[in-house]
């Protein structure tokens, strides 16, 4: 379970979350939307502290990860985060690319590291893929290659920052449906994205963020029929 | 104009010994300069402000001042200060290697700062430590972009090399002078180190390009 509590972020002088405090139980799916500048993606980023927190607390199975004596990699391991320009390794292959944290951080013999690797290349559909370098893929491919990656670590908690953004709309669907699978494996997921669509059908609950405040917190039927904010009104408005 | 190379034809097995002594000395320099290069550049950009003043210190020192004067430094100043009798080739490599640090830092440093940032961050999204990353993730991709600088870099310390002549080293220049004094011909065993400095300057730039090709491979 993660508890955020009185999160709050600047950079220099510039407020970008402002208090913000809520609870994501295990397995459960959360959305986090709002209009761009909102701190959705600051506000995700705090939880596997690539960037630190400025003041509050952030707690994984009730351990302060927030505190100087924690040990921010050992956090990391157990967080995968996928990110919008996905971030592979460019000079590994794909299997490299998935089996290099198993094998150089947890400790994983190649082969044990390779078989995970095989097993999840198969899961979002790349098992052909494996030999290949990066380059050589489509965005749709490299984003589920990205999945894969930070799925090999094993994590209990998954963290998605715009998945979609930066891909042709073809390529959408192949990534959300990746994720849709994942959805129903008991694993904890928080995905910043501008799909409603799609936080409305895989969400247990989401997040409405605006100006650094988190402004609603509700199951997505309730939040996308009768928001209860104004300016979360507005937002729905321009984007449904 | 007489130019006689057949009084020098006996010559040419020594002359050519140089070869080595200059490939060898090359060698020793880059590796030993590029590796402190390295460490150097991690330095520049670490968030430790007097180990980042300390490597900009160093580099100014060794930037701004003439290399024959660093070299004679090393060499003639070591055994009045420390009283090790240090040879001419420990001073030269040692002297080239300090000097091409410097310069080699500030290119490994700005293809560090080339690298994507979401690298970076994808290698401590995985809970990758520092040292792993640097070594596994950002620096090869970093070398990458600066092959081409650092041949130059190379090139320009096997050039250089010929400085060592004045510490008294058996270099390729060394030896077309000795030869010059036997013989008082001087301009056929200039030439004929010229030639080879530049074949070897070629073979360099070729096997870049090769090295260079293969590294492309994931492009």
């Amino acid at each position: 379970m993660i508890r955020i509590e009185h999160l709050v972020k600047s950079f220099g002088d510039l407020e970008v979350l402002k208090d913000i405090s809520t609870d994501v139980a295990t397995g459960e799916v959360v959305a986090i939307i709002g209009p761009s500048g909102s701190g959705k993606s600051t506000m995700l980023r705090c939880i596997n502290l690539l960037e630190v927190p400025t003041a509050g607390q952030i707690l994984i199975d009730g351990m302060e990860i927030t505190s100087p004596k924690c040990d921010i990699l050992k956090v990391r391991q157990n967080v995968g985060m996928v990110f919008q320009h996905f971030n592979l390794f460019p000079h590994k292959t794909v299997l490299d690319n998935l089996t290099y944290a198993p094998m150089k951080v947890r400790g994983l013999s190649k082969a044990d590291a390779g078989k995970i690797a095989i097993d999840l290349l198969a899961k979002v559909g790349l098992s052909e893929k494996a030999d290949q370098y990066p380059s050589r893929l489509s965005g749709g491919q490299k984003q589920r290659v990205a999945i894969a990656r930070a799925l090999a670590m094993q994590p209990d908690i998954m963290l998605f920052d715009e998945p979609t953004s930066a891909l042709d709309p073809e390529m959408v669907k192949e990534v959300l449906d990746v994720i849709k699978g994942l959805a129903d494996t008991g694993i904890t997921m928080c995905i910043v994205t501008h799909e409603m669509g799609f936080a409305r059908e895989v969400a247990d609950r989401v997040l409405f963020l605006d100006g650094g405040y988190l402004v609603e917190d509700a199951p997505p039927d309730i939040f996308f029929s009768t928001p209860k904010s104004d300016r979360a009104q507005q937002f729905l408005e321009k984007v449904l | 104009m007489n130019l006689d190379f057949s009084q020098i034809a006996p010559s040419l097995p020594f002359i050519l010994k140089g070869i080595i002594v200059t490939l060898q000395f090359t060698l020793l320099s880059a590796v030993f300069g590029f590796t402190l290069g390295t460490l150097l550049s991690l330095l520049k950009i670490s968030d430790i402000k007097p180990l980042r003043w300390f490597a900009e210190f160093y580099t100014s020192i060794f930037r701004g001042t003439p290399l024959i004067l660093q070299l004679a430094l090393v060499y003639f100043a070591t055994p009045q200060v420390i009283g090790y009798r240090i040879s001419p080739i420990e001073a030269g490599v040692i002297t080239f290697a300090l000097n091409s640090a410097a310069y080699s830092s500030e290119t490994i440093r700005a293809g560090i700062m080339a690298v994507d940032k979401g690298q970076r961050e994808a290698a401590m999204s995985l809970g990758v430590p520092y040292k792993l990353m640097m070594l596994d993730i950002i620096l090869p991709q970093a070398f990458k972009n600066i092959l081409p600088a650092l041949v130059n870099e190379s090139i320009a310390l096997l050039k250089d090399s010929a400085l060592v002549s004045t510490i008294g080293v058996l270099d390729l220049m060394r030896r077309a002078q000795v030869v010059a004094g036997q013989t008082f011909l001087y301009f056929e065993p200039l030439i004929v180190v010229g030639v080879i400095y530049y074949v070897m300057v070629m073979g360099l730039t070729q096997a870049a390009q090769v090295l260079e090709r293969r590294m492309r491979r994931s492009d």
